[in-house]
């Protein structure tokens, strides 16, 4: 990404889509690779693997603490289970399954949540889920993380069937805008500055990196430099770059499509507490259910657009020291 | 052991010890000098709160990382015998457990990993007839014979006996073996403590093609110490000194 260019909206495919393609491929370049579903599996899109691979996609029902069980399971058998459910349902249907199967007993199982966030839209808040994050994260040991576009979930679905442990990914059902060229690196834990800035930085993952960017061109015309990174990983957290973005930006905005409590926002003023301290506002949903309706109404609605980051920006800025 | 440690689950432990020393010291494929062996046979102890009777049968086999003289260490601070099976400690341990009802689900995908590398595996999760009363259980149960998980064996100590009383007072389970089989298991029933009824039973599921085996064990819980025999209050009271002493010297 070229430092501040005008970021235009240019709407790429579904996190879910580029997850369900990158497990054919490695499915092509690993034997080891296996997938297990609960009967999403046209939604999650595992069911591009099963097709190409029948012997190695199992199929467990609507049954999402047997699916972890199952794939915990299959990780110890020394495979490397991909499972996929929406995030709503895996982590808190699986999270106990996840806790002692997998961070407990220190299995190598990948669990892939899809339809996260509110935008899922019509399907509503039963089918929504605004807490996996802080779920996910608080599982000793798991890699959390929540990708961009398609570029990034291709890269870090690569790097979790790399990495030997328990890995959880976010990734949502709208077709996501497009933030990164195909050369882009990806490392897990190390975020990406996507814009440069001085005087205030946001701090994005998910949707909210295109949010974000558009945010910062926005507030270029009032003269503000607003510095973007992608916090993709969000567990462990790149806490050199937030220590850094605090000193050196003095004020931070952190934005994500999940509930304030326990999500990025809270990880990070963490990691600012404990570097240097700095003013923080935080864009997120704040303590409330959502609703049916189109995904982009219900960001609009439900406060997630560039404009509450920006307003957040501003609020900011009033109170950097 | 659980005398040392002054807390503990011995009826649990008691109605299990014939299976298990059926398993490792005859019928599992296993190598204690060589734990990983890919191609072994894998124990899964569901009901982790009987983890004593495996810690046991473990040292008794000679594993590394199960010393025999540090069985009386269970449950203290820095002893490999945690509570519940913990891998972190001892690494022969095929699964942490102690939360119910996860065993199965975990042997099934076991089973379906041997399965696609062709291995000859076999998998083995013992759980308890209280734990059955886990939705997760049920789940798995469909998984397996859905999935022609032949390698997989469901093994429930069926002593009739949880934490806060019978088990028909608390959520009755029964008729055990009609629930299995109604799953679609190839279900066996027998005396868990007869040696040769344990080995036939494993053998038949062994010989079961197409779909996995439950074998429920019919057990008495606290065996072979009278007082504890079907006695709700040993599901998790450690015995006192004068207890200990009339169980050792009934179990001698």
């Amino acid at each position: 990404m070229p430092a501040n260019t005008r970021f235009e909206v240019k709407l790429g495919p579904a996190t879910r889509e580029a997850f369900g393609r990158t497990l054919v491929e490695l499915g092509r370049e690993n034997k080891d690779i296996v997938a297990v579903d609960a009967d999403l599996s046209k939604s999650t899109m595992t069911v591009y693997f099963q097709k190409e691979f029948p012997d190695r996609f199992f199929s467990c029902g609507i049954a999402e603490a047997n699916m972890i069980g199952v794939g915990a399971g299959l990780a110890m058998a020394g495979k490397i289970p991909f499972v996929a459910s929406f995030s709503v349902f895996a982590m808190n249907k699986g999270f106990e399954q996840m806790r002692i199967c997998a961070a407990y007993g220190r299995s190598n199982l990948k669990v892939v949540g899809t339809h996260s966030g509110i935008s899922i839209g019509e399907d509503g808040p039963s089918q929504m889920s605004m807490e996996e994050i802080g779920l996910a994260c608080s599982l000793v040991g798991f890699v959390v993380m929540a990708p961009a576009d398609e570029a990034a979930t291709k890269a870090l679905v690569r790097a979790a069937a790399a990495y030997d442990g328990p890995v959880f990914i976010r990734t949502g059902r709208p077709k996501a805008p497009e933030i990164y060229g195909a050369d882009q690196k990806f490392e897990i834990g190390k975020s990406i500055q996507v814009a440069e800035g001085k005087d205030v930085t946001i701090i994005a993952n998910g949707l909210l990196v295109a949010q974000a960017l558009l945010a910062s061109g926005a507030l270029e015309a009032e003269g503000i430099q607003a510095r973007v990174i992608d916090m993709h990983t969000v567990k462990p957290l790149d806490r050199e770059a937030i220590g850094r973005a605090a000193a050196e930006t003095g004020a931070i905005v952190v934005a994500e499509e999940h509930l304030v409590d326990g999500g990025l926002g809270v990880r990070v003023a963490q990691a600012v507490a404990e570097t240097n301290p700095c003013a923080m506002e935080f864009v997120g949903l704040h303590d409330r259910y959502a609703e049916s309706g189109q995904p982009d109404e219900l960001l609009d609605k439900y406060g997630l657009m560039a404009r509450d980051v920006a307003a957040a920006v501003r609020k900011v800025l009033a109170r950097k020291r | 052991m659980i005398y040392e440690a002054k807390s503990g689950h011995p009826g649990g432990s008691l109605s299990a010890v014939e299976i298990l020393v059926q398993l490792y010291f005859d019928y599992m494929k296993i190598d204690a000098k060589n734990p990983g062996w890919p191609d072994r046979d894998r124990f899964i102890l569901s009901k982790g709160h009987a983890a004593p009777v495996l810690y046991s049968v473990m040292a008794e086999m000679g594993y590394a990382d199960t010393p025999k003289d540090r069985l009386n260490t269970l449950r203290k601070l820095g002893s490999v015998y945690q509570g519940h099976p913990d891998r972190r400690f001892i690494p022969s341990l095929e699964a942490s457990t102690g939360s119910l009802g996860e065993g199965l689900s975990m042997a099934i995908g076991l089973g379906l990993g041997a399965r696609l590398d062709g291995r000859p595996s076999r998998m083995y999760a013992m759980f308890g007839d209280g734990e059955i009363q886990e939705g997760q259980i049920w789940e798995a149960a469909m998984s397996g014979p859905f999935l022609k998980a032949d390698n997989v064996v469901a093994i429930v100590d069926y002593n009739g006996i949880q934490l806060d009383g019978f088990v028909k007072d608390i959520m009755e389970v029964a008729p055990l073996a009609d629930k299995w089989r109604a799953f679609g298991w190839h279900t066996i029933e027998i005396d868990g403590h007869d040696f040769k009824a344990i080995k036939a039973a494993l053998q038949e599921a062994e010989a079961t093609k197409g779909t996995p085996t439950c074998i429920v064990a019919h057990t008495v819980k606290g065996k072979g110490v009278s007082f504890m025999e079907n006695n709700p209050k040993f599901h998790g009271t450690a015995p006192n000194a004068e207890e200990f002493q009339l169980a050792m010297k009934e179990l001698s």
